[in-house]
């Protein structure tokens, strides 16, 4: 039921794990189905230059978790703040309808990460 | 790469004997039992011999079982047929929180039409107390619906009991056999039971055809219109071949169901016990009082689907009561009435066992399920290890 990219990644997630100095931190809760994502940037002149993820969540979450960290490394705040949930859906070549809402929690999860580290830099 | 099918209580596989059985009805044999002719009378010998096999088993007599096309026909056969039938006499049904689909779904579309329902909880081991089937009792109750196991947790309800508590009143009681046929005692007169229902596919029969059982006196009201066929009760050409399948499929099993379940219950106490030394792991349902091919576990802070994705590409298959899983996204109604809570219930872990596992299965699993989980808990942001 799942495309062979997401698959990919669920098998070898890119930038699992945690930044111990983040510069700013996301996490958000997905209502639907009780799941939950925690994600870290550290950013460097308005750039991210690290991020890590982890997820607890099915297949889809963990997929679209990972895609999330690998479209915003490296990318400035601004790119970031526009990565939208259709996009990391896309990127992973679409995800099944009823998945549709786990890609909605990785976009939620870098936006809360960035609005976080703004918060402290405001 | 191996593959390890564990998931016996979603289906299982037509036996040889049983196919062997089926094959000359579909073609050589194909004749309407309903003819006058020489290929209806073999059609009907064939069902006589069939009916006659599973009313043994069921220690009833051959006019009192119906056949259907499954476990969710029989199922809604029973609930909403009684309920059509007596409701002169009362709109009181009384059931369980645990039920499969195919029961609480009948019962939520008759409270659509008039009818009261009462859920009974059940305790954290997911058993039903028949002292609550007794308090909930009520003069205008009509029905009674619980199941004889659950297939999620593999409880055994105490039917028995509840059956004879039911005896006393005029309503008329249900059980749901589809996980004990060819496995425990499904004897109607030792379970106390009006109506019992049977599927084929779960014991190693064919997909498409079930049976009801009907005690000689319990009236139903037919759901399917069209012909005399099943003592009017469920008109339709009969599935001349699915039946002699089921008839035999039961035959077989229930006759070999002391040592099969001898070896079973060995292999999944092992299970049990292996999966039970991993960290924040427990198991769900009853030890005691539990089907001999059930495993059913949480791990905490990880999720099923993305446990089952990985058992998947290690060559197992198995079943989560995980909201993702789910069509709905909720997540098992069996383990939260069993007070489980969400995130828990989120990373169950149902394996059941059947004719074709073996002990080489079950320690493959078990070598690899806690590398499975211990991977899943690293990217979980719940879990501090
Ligand atoms: S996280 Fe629950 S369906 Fe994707």
């Amino acid at each position: 039921m799942y495309s062979e990219k997401v698959m990919e990644h669920f098998q070898n997630p890119r930038n699992v794990g945690e930044i111990d100095d983040a510069s700013g931190v996301g996490e958000v809760g997905n209502a639907r189905c009780g799941d939950i994502m925690k994600l870290w940037i550290k950013v460097e002149d308005g750039i991210i230059k690290d991020i890590k993820f982890k997820t607890f969540g099915c297949g889809a979450a963990i997929a679209t978790s990972s895609m999330v960290t690998e479209l915003a490394l490296g990318k400035t705040l601004e790119e970031a703040e526009q990565i939208s949930n259709q996009a990391v859906a896309e990127a992973l070549d679409g995800l099944p309808p009823i998945k549709m809402h786990c890609s909605n929690l990785a976009a939620d999860a870098l936006h809360a990460a960035i609005q976080d580290y703004r918060r402290r830099n405001g | 790469m191996q593959r390890i099918y564990l998931d016996y209580a979603a289906t299982t596989p037509v036996l040889p004997e049983v196919l062997e059985a089926m094959v000359p009805y579909f073609s050589g044999e194909f004749g309407n039992a309903s003819g006058v002719y020489s290929w209806s009378r073999t059609a009907r010998q064939a069902l006589d011999q069939a009916r006659d096999q599973v009313a043994k088993v069921l220690g009833a007599q051959p006019e009192e079982i119906v056949f259907t096309g499954g476990g969710s026909e029989s199922d809604n056969l029973a609930i909403k047929g009684a309920a059509w039938a007596y409701r002169d006499r009362g709109r009181h049904i009384i059931t369980s929180a645990i039920e499969h689909h195919a029961v609480l779904e009948a019962c939520h579309w008759l409270e659509g039409q008039g009818f009261e329902v009462t859920y009974l909880p059940v305790n954290g081991e997911g058993l039903v107390d028949p002292q609550s089937v007794k308090e909930a009792l009520r003069p205008d109750t009509i029905l009674v619906t619980i199941m004889h196991a659950n297939n999620e947790v593999g409880t055994i309800q105490p039917i028995a009991e509840i059956g004879e508590i039911v005896r006393d009143t005029k309503a008329v009681f249900h059980t749901d056999a589809v996980q004990t046929a060819g496995v425990l005692d499904i004897n109607v007169d030792h379970l106390n039971v009006d109506l019992l229902t049977l599927s084929g596919h779960k014991l190693y029969g064919p997909k498409g055809v079930g049976a009801l059982y009907v005690r000689k006196g319990t009236r139903l009201v037919p759901m399917i219109h069209g012909g005399g066929h099943e003592r009017r009760r469920r008109a339709g050409t009969e599935n001349v071949p699915g039946i002699v399948g089921l008839a035999r499929a039961l035959e077989i099993t229930h006759s070999e169901r002391e040592s099969e379940n001898a070896r079973l219950q060995a292999l999944r106490d092992k299970l049990i016990s292996g999966l039970s030394a991993i960290p924040y792991t427990r198991v769900n349902g009853s030890l005691a009082q539990r089907l001999p091919n059930n495993v059913n576990v949480c791990f905490e802070f990880i999720e099923g689907e993305s446990l089952l994705l990985t058992l998947d590409m290690r060559g197992v298959a198995a079943s989560s009561g995980s909201a993702c899983t789910s069509g709905s996204l909720e997540p098992s109604h069996v383990l939260l009435a069993m007070g489980l809570p969400h995130e828990i219930a989120h990373g169950s872990l149902r394996l059941t066992l059947g004719r074709g596992t073996t002990e080489a299965d079950v320690d493959y699993v078990l070598g690899e399920i806690p590398q499975i989980v211990e991977r899943l808990r690293a990217m979980s942001p719940l879990y501090r290890g």
